[in-house]
């Protein structure tokens, strides 16, 4: 139920544990893989993992899309969003997404990579560091969600790259979590926690009569200033085939916003690559 | 012109041979065959742009100019011209390879030569301009009458239509012919079917009876190497000059001269038959840079000279090997186009007023595998735009596909247009093309290797509307001088297209300025066109296809 947000720390503490969880999962599955593994047998690592972690219910079950399905191409309808029997090769682009939920506390994180070395697929994650500082700037500066996902738009154009979060259910960039009673769920539903998905349809009534909505997308339904609560906010940017994410959560309070945690792996990435990019010259002058 | 004079000698032997020679002994010898009815003078002009570089050598043929002249047909047969070459090399060069270059019946009998094992060893390169191998040609014609259906018969057919002459050679009564009316028609046939200045090339005194003299060049050989075509091969590297808009050697004769020459670089070049007259700083830079490339293999290429190597089996990419500019690549249709060139294996240039935008596009074609190069320019700045080309044509070559494509857009009314806005939108939208267009055209016509020029105007070209009344002008104008631009340079075998969009999904519509509404208020016409053209939804990926299309295809629009 909507109730008033209150960022108290010791609940922030917790869903910060529980997105630590998610990543740390995501890292260790990522360490074993070796090409050929296909993605349902990924997906399958994730939840055994995350159950035998203690686990109890859902947002949704773990997602894995290798190569051009990172970047969503030949995704026509949502069961094709399923892991299925596409085989991981070295270089391919993967992107593992868990929404594991402990105690009622939910977290939902994207994490990319590569086997080998992939060129495009660095271009492409380096990219959405400058995603992560403009949502959370224009969050700050009180714009409307669908004003800052128009901005996040404007950016993908400039960097050349497309935006393929807009092939996720009603193109949300962003949708938001809340805290569910601290119980077992059942079991999901098409990969779908029946709880959140409940939860979510509730927020969305309630939410409607208030006029906003807790799905952020560029639609005049999101044409509100940015409403408290948790936001598990998830650009998703591709070149040709190659794409790549990151989903974390971002607190938004009634005057100010920050992403819940800083140590997260992109986040560390892009601290570690700062200073390696090299810029090339213009066509020289001989 | 001031031309090096050539020193001249006589090589005595049983036909005596006469030789013309420019430039340093010491250095890279290049023997110089002339054609028929030619003497070694037609590459007066070539060799004097070779000479400081070179040791050029043309000796007049037998039967032609100060050469002397057999008694029968028999000594014209191609075994005799072979063995009058050697001489040549013994007497030029004796120590050291040369580089071969044959026009017309010269290329014909190098061919021969560099075929003879008699000279195996004593030729470093060949470069063959408008004369196939007679062996190859008789193969040639034998395969396309042996399957008259799949167009081969068309082909003879059209190949036949070109060798008249060859024909015409062989009736009795040419030699007489030649003599009495070649003297006064043979410069005016030169001078209006071929364009050549005919003062500044003067046919040689001697052209009466070399034309007659030669004709023995076709009837010794052609009958019989066209009916008992032999297998021949050569180890030396050859280039051959395809020369575009030749009325007697079409470019299909050569298909399949790799059997023949297996090191072999095929080079398309504009234009006629007589180009070492018509172009001779052209065929001189072939020349040389085939030259530099067989003596220094492991030196830079000229891009041009690499895309021409014949690499039988090896898949291509449509534009690999190409250049390729385009204006405006920071954003939208340019960024497109370029990716799309990229992806199709050209190397890019990016440029736009916008640095790091067209730093970036470069850097996502090199993730496609590409060249890519990104460079600043406003195009609105002609002398930058000269600058570019400057600075092109020096380093990276003359490039290959030229996309005009920078453009601002500007909406309102006519009467809320400022002469300023005016000034602003002439001179990026239609400066930036003519600037483009002229400083490109000039430089692609004058290395006579073909290429593209595209103009990118819009659907705004053809309609009036209160909207935009001065974008569209400029769009109206881009494309009035781009077809004609077409036609003046389809001589020198530049392709010249106009590219008109609809409404595309670019960057452009929000930096759209709208005239006539405060600047707060612009939002609102703004917040409309972005609607319009989401739901028109043209991607400008469509457009770059069809930029692409167009010069893969040469479509005027």
């Amino acid at each position: 139920m909507a109730k008033p947000f209150t960022a108290d720390p010791a609940e922030l503490d917790r869903f910060r544990e529980v997105q630590q969880l998610a990543y740390r999962c995501a890292e260790t599955v990522a360490g074993g893989l070796e090409a050929g593994v296909t993605e349902r047998e990924v997906a399958d690592r994730m939840r055994t993992w995350l159950l035998d972690q203690g686990v109890d219910d859902w947002f949704h079950l773990p997602f894995a899309w290798f190569g051009d399905r990172t970047a969503f191409r030949g995704i026509r309808q949502p069961l094709q969003f399923f892991p299925g029997d596409r085989r991981l090769g070295e270089e391919m682009p993967y992107i593992l997404d868990c929404a594991p939920i402990v105690g009622g506390v939910c977290a939902d994180i994207g994490y990319s990579g590569s086997l080998a070395p992939n060129p495009t697929l660095d271009l492409v994650m380096d990219d959405l560091q400058a995603h992560r500082s403009l949502i959370l700037d224009l969050v700050r500066k009180r714009r409307s969600f669908r004003d800052i996902y128009r901005e996040v738009d404007r950016l993908i154009v400039r960097q050349g790259l497309e935006n393929r979060h807009r092939a996720y259910p009603q193109g949300v960039i962003a949708h938001q979590v809340g805290r569910l009673p601290d119980r077992p769920g059942p079991r999901p539903l098409f990969r779908f926690g029946p709880r959140s998905v409940r939860w979510l349809a509730r927020t969305t009534l309630v939410a409607g009569r208030q006029g906003w909505s807790p799905l952020w997308n560029g639609s005049r339904r999101s044409d509100h200033p940015p409403v408290p609560g948790l936001w598990a906010v998830e650009p998703h940017l591709a070149f040709r085939g190659v794409g790549a994410k990151f989903e974390e959560l971002l607190v938004v309070t009634e005057q100010d916003a920050f992403w819940l945690d800083e140590d997260l792996p992109h986040v560390r990435r892009w601290a570690a690559r700062a200073t390696t990019v090299p810029t090339p010259p213009e066509v020289p002058v001989p | 012109m001031t031309l090096t004079e050539p020193l001249r000698r006589d090589l005595p032997g049983p036909v005596p041979l006469h030789l013309r020679e420019w430039g340093d002994p010491a250095r890279p010898t290049l023997v110089l065959v002339h054609g028929y009815p030619d003497t070694g003078a037609v590459w007066e002009a070539v060799a004097g742009q070779l000479a400081p570089g070179y040791h050029v050598v043309a000796p007049d043929v037998r039967g032609a100019g100060a050469s002397g002249a057999p008694a029968r047909r028999s000594g014209y047969r191609l075994e005799e011209l072979t063995g009058d070459l050697l001489r040549v090399l013994e007497s030029v060069s004796p120590d050291r390879p040369v580089h071969l270059v044959g026009h017309d019946w010269g290329s014909v009998q190098a061919w021969e030569a560099v075929c003879d094992p008699r000279l195996e060893g004593r030729i470093a390169s060949f470069t063959s301009i408008s004369g196939p191998p007679l062996d190859h040609a008789g193969r040639w014609f034998r395969a396309r009458l042996a399957h008259p259906g799949r167009g081969g018969l068309a082909a003879a057919a059209r190949q036949l239509a070109h060798s008249w002459y060859v024909a015409a050679f062989h009736l009795p009564g040419a030699g007489p012919a030649w003599r009495v009316l070649g003297p006064r028609l043979w410069p005016l046939a030169l001078a209006r079917l071929e364009g050549i200045d005919t003062d500044l090339h003067p046919p040689s005194p001697t052209l009466a009876g070399d034309a007659a003299r030669g004709l023995a060049l076709y009837r010794a050989n052609f009958t019989d190497r066209l009916r008992r075509p032999r297998p021949r091969t050569t180890a030396v590297p050859v280039q051959v000059l395809l020369v575009g808009g030749d009325r007697f050697v079409t470019p299909g004769l050569l298909e399949g001269i790799e059997e023949t020459a297996p090191d072999l670089w095929r080079r398309t070049v504009v234009d006629g038959h007589w180009i070492p007259l018509t172009a001779p700083e052209a065929v001189a830079r072939w020349i040389a840079e085939f030259v530099e490339l067989v003596d220094h293999p492991a030196g830079p290429a000229p891009r041009a000279l690499a895309r021409s190597r014949v690499a039988p089996g090896v898949p291509r990419d449509r534009f690999e090997g190409s250049l390729v500019l385009v204006t405006g690549a920071g954003s939208g249709i340019g960024r497109a186009t370029a990716l799309a060139f990229a992806e199709l294996g050209a190397a890019v240039v990016a440029v736009d007023i916008d640095g790091e935008s067209a730093r970036r596009t470069a850097e996502l074609a090199r993730l496609l595998g590409a060249e890519a190069h990104h460079r600043v320019t406003d195009v609105a700045d002609r002398s930058a735009v000269a600058g570019l080309a400057k600075v092109l044509a020096a380093g990276l070559g003359v490039p290959d596909v030229v996309v005009n494509n920078a453009g601002i857009a500007l909406a309102g009314p006519m009467l809320e247009t400022s002469g300023e806005d005016w000034e602003a939108i002439l001179a990026v939208n239609l400066g930036g093309v003519i600037a483009g267009s002229r400083e490109f055209g000039r430089l692609l016509a004058e290395r006579r290797e073909g290429g593209h020029i595209v103009n990118v105007a819009s659907a705004a070209a053809f309609t009036p509307s209160r909207t935009f009344p001065a974008y569209a002008t400029t769009k109206a104008a881009v494309l009035m001088l781009t077809e004609p631009l077409r036609a003046e340079l389809a001589g020198s075998g530049v392709g010249v297209s106009a590219v008109c969009p609809g409404f595309t999904r670019t960057p452009i519509v929000t930096a759209t300025r709208y005239l006539g509404v405060d600047r707060a208020e612009e939002d609102r016409p703004r917040g409309a066109a972005e609607r319009l053209y989401r739901r028109r939804s043209l991607r400008p990926e469509r457009v770059a296809a069809a930029i692409v299309g167009a010069v893969a295809a040469d479509r005027a629009r």
